[in-house]
């Protein structure tokens, strides 16, 4: 073996025991989840509401709960989101009004998301009188997660050659008719990307919910959009750090759930990604 | 003289402080091959490109002079129309990642044909005009981009047959294709030359003389010549025309 390629195998070494050691903490992290938390997930702990001041029963409402902050903060920011990256990236000039909507999207990913549920608080639940409710709760969650959805799909706007736009308008295409058919649907897999990476952040986040919509204890299912709702994230917080006496095989089982949720929400993502990869011919 | 179907008055055209085309005055009857040559950089795709407005879509170009297409300003025609009327074939092949059926139907469809049996007509019709029907009829729904290149760029022609317009331009169509594919491509050109204005820029001074009936020289953005193929190639006015052709720079 000469120098050269010797240095080459230790790099490559070096390269693949770094990248072994992102996955050591997410394995230990599940891994420690489960075994601590696997015997409490029963069918009762997933289905029933929770009973005796939540030191008995299940957590079905949160599940529910967090299901319907995660599809209402997919409702609002989704659409917004990818418009928004479509105006970005299609039509928008070069000047000082699209650089204010750009430096505005790198600025909201940098605020702290209690800052979020303080925002949210002041002005879905008492400016706009939607009180404490998923609305609220699902809007502030949906502005969170805005600048990730807008800069994923740009990216994945970005990425899709310039010559595709050049043959359809060459063609007499229009601008819209070029986005919708030459553009969009080559950009689809890594909007999904983004989506559910942003959402699943959602899933788990407490503080923007805390003031916006997460019950303390609310042992039935909401009746509409307005009505409060418990989450897992918050669930585990307050049976962990709450309420004393409860069972810490219960808050490893609630972590279990959301873990599971979240990851359940990426294989879905997986196979949409890879069904809408079949349909590029190359 | 019969009435020109594009003419050019008095065309600039610069990016940015580039000011890439000068001063270009060109008429071209319908039917004619017009060939346009010389070397890099001399404005020759510029020119091609302003006539169905495809530079604007660089951000920092800007143009001045009027451009005619059968007697109208081409900014009163509107793009989608302009560009329906004026089809252009790119240097390199270039395929939409979909299949040879769908790379077709495009056009059509975004022009509004809705008509299912329209539609597979009109792909038929153009595959054929551009001499890739026999080779692809029992293959239209594989992705185009298995084609080999020559066929790649047939298809691109098809592609531009099937909007059914009035002009087509060619930006060095055959740069990236073997002689086979290059004789394929000129014979098709000729046979559309019955129903087709066309414009072919080439670096190729022999393909320009093959196939153009008149031919445009020009250089660092100045039309310096234009006249019928045989005469500019004989019989040049101007020094630099026998300089290019000659092979004496360029």
């Amino acid at each position: 073996m000469n120098g050269a390629k010797i240095r080459q195998t230790i790099a490559f070494s070096v390269l693949g025991a770094l990248t072994l050691l992102i996955v050591v903490p997410i394995l230990g992290v599940i891994v420690y989840i489960a075994i601590n938390g696997a015997g409490a997930v029963t069918w009762e702990f997933l289905t029933a509401a929770p009973r005796q001041g939540m030191k008995a029963g299940g957590i079905f409402p949160a599940i529910v709960g967090t299901i319907l902050l995660v599809v209402g903060t997919m409702l609002f920011s989704l659409p917004l989101g990818v418009l928004s990256a479509i105006y970005l990236v299609e039509y928008a000039r070069d000047n000082l009004f699209t650089r204010m909507i750009k430096l505005s999207v790198v600025n909201l990913s940098g605020i702290p998301s209690i800052v979020y549920g303080l925002f949210g608080f002041t002005l879905f639940v008492l400016l706009l009188r939607f009180g404490t409710s998923i609305l609220a709760g699902s809007l502030t969650l949906a502005i969170m997660s805005l600048p990730v959805i807008i800069t994923a799909a740009k990216e994945a706007l970005e990425s899709v050659p310039f010559t595709y736009r050049e043959i359809s308008l060459s063609l007499g295409a229009s601008r819209w008719q070029t986005v919708r058919y030459c553009v969009l649907p080559y950009a689809i897999p890594g909007i999904l990307t983004g989506t559910v990476l942003s959402l699943s952040r959602a899933a788990g986040e407490t503080a923007p919910i805390l003031f916006t919509v997460a019950a303390f204890y609310l042992p039935r299912l909401p009746r509409s959009a307005f009505d409060q709702v418990m989450a897992l994230p918050y669930h585990l917080y307050v049976i962990s750090t709450q309420v004393p006496n409860i069972p810490l095989e219960l808050s490893f089982a609630t972590a279990l759930v959301l873990v599971a949720l979240v990851f359940l929400m990426n294989v879905v993502s997986i196979f949409l990604r890879a069904h809408y990869r079949k349909k590029r011919l190359w | 003289m019969v009435e020109p179907v594009i003419k050019t008055v008095d065309l600039n055209c610069y990016f940015g402080s580039d000011h890439v085309l000068k001063g270009v005055n060109v008429e071209i009857p319908p039917n004619e091959i017009l060939g346009v040559i010389g070397p890099a950089n001399s404005g020759k795709t510029t020119f091609l490109r302003a006539l169905n407005r495809l530079n604007y879509l660089h951000r920092n170009y800007s143009q001045t002079g009027e451009i005619y297409l059968g007697g109208r300003e081409i900014r009163e025609v509107g793009d989608n129309l302009l560009r329906k009327r004026i089809g252009v074939i790119f240097a390199l092949p270039q395929v939409l990642p979909v299949t040879i059926f769908e790379n077709v139907a495009y056009g059509p469809k975004v022009h509004g044909t809705r008509n299912k049996a329209v539609v597979a007509h009109t792909v038929e019709e153009a595959l054929k005009k551009a001499y890739l029907w026999d080779e692809v009829k029992d293959r239209l729904h594989e992705p185009a981009i298995r084609l080999s290149g020559g066929q790649q760029q047939r298809l691109c022609i098809a592609r531009t047959l099937a909007v059914e317009p009035e002009v087509i331009l060619y930006d060095e169509p055959c740069s990236g294709l073997d002689p086979i594919s290059t004789a394929m491509v000129e014979d098709a050109m000729q046979k559309l030359k019955a129903d087709y204005t066309q414009i072919l820029v080439t670096n190729n001074t022999k393909q320009a003389s093959r196939v153009s009936e008149r031919c445009a020289f020009f250089l660092m953005g100045e039309l310096v010549e234009i006249d019928d193929t045989h005469t500019l190639f004989t019989n040049p006015k101007d020094e630099r025309t026998d300089d290019y052709i000659t092979g004496r720079f360029g």
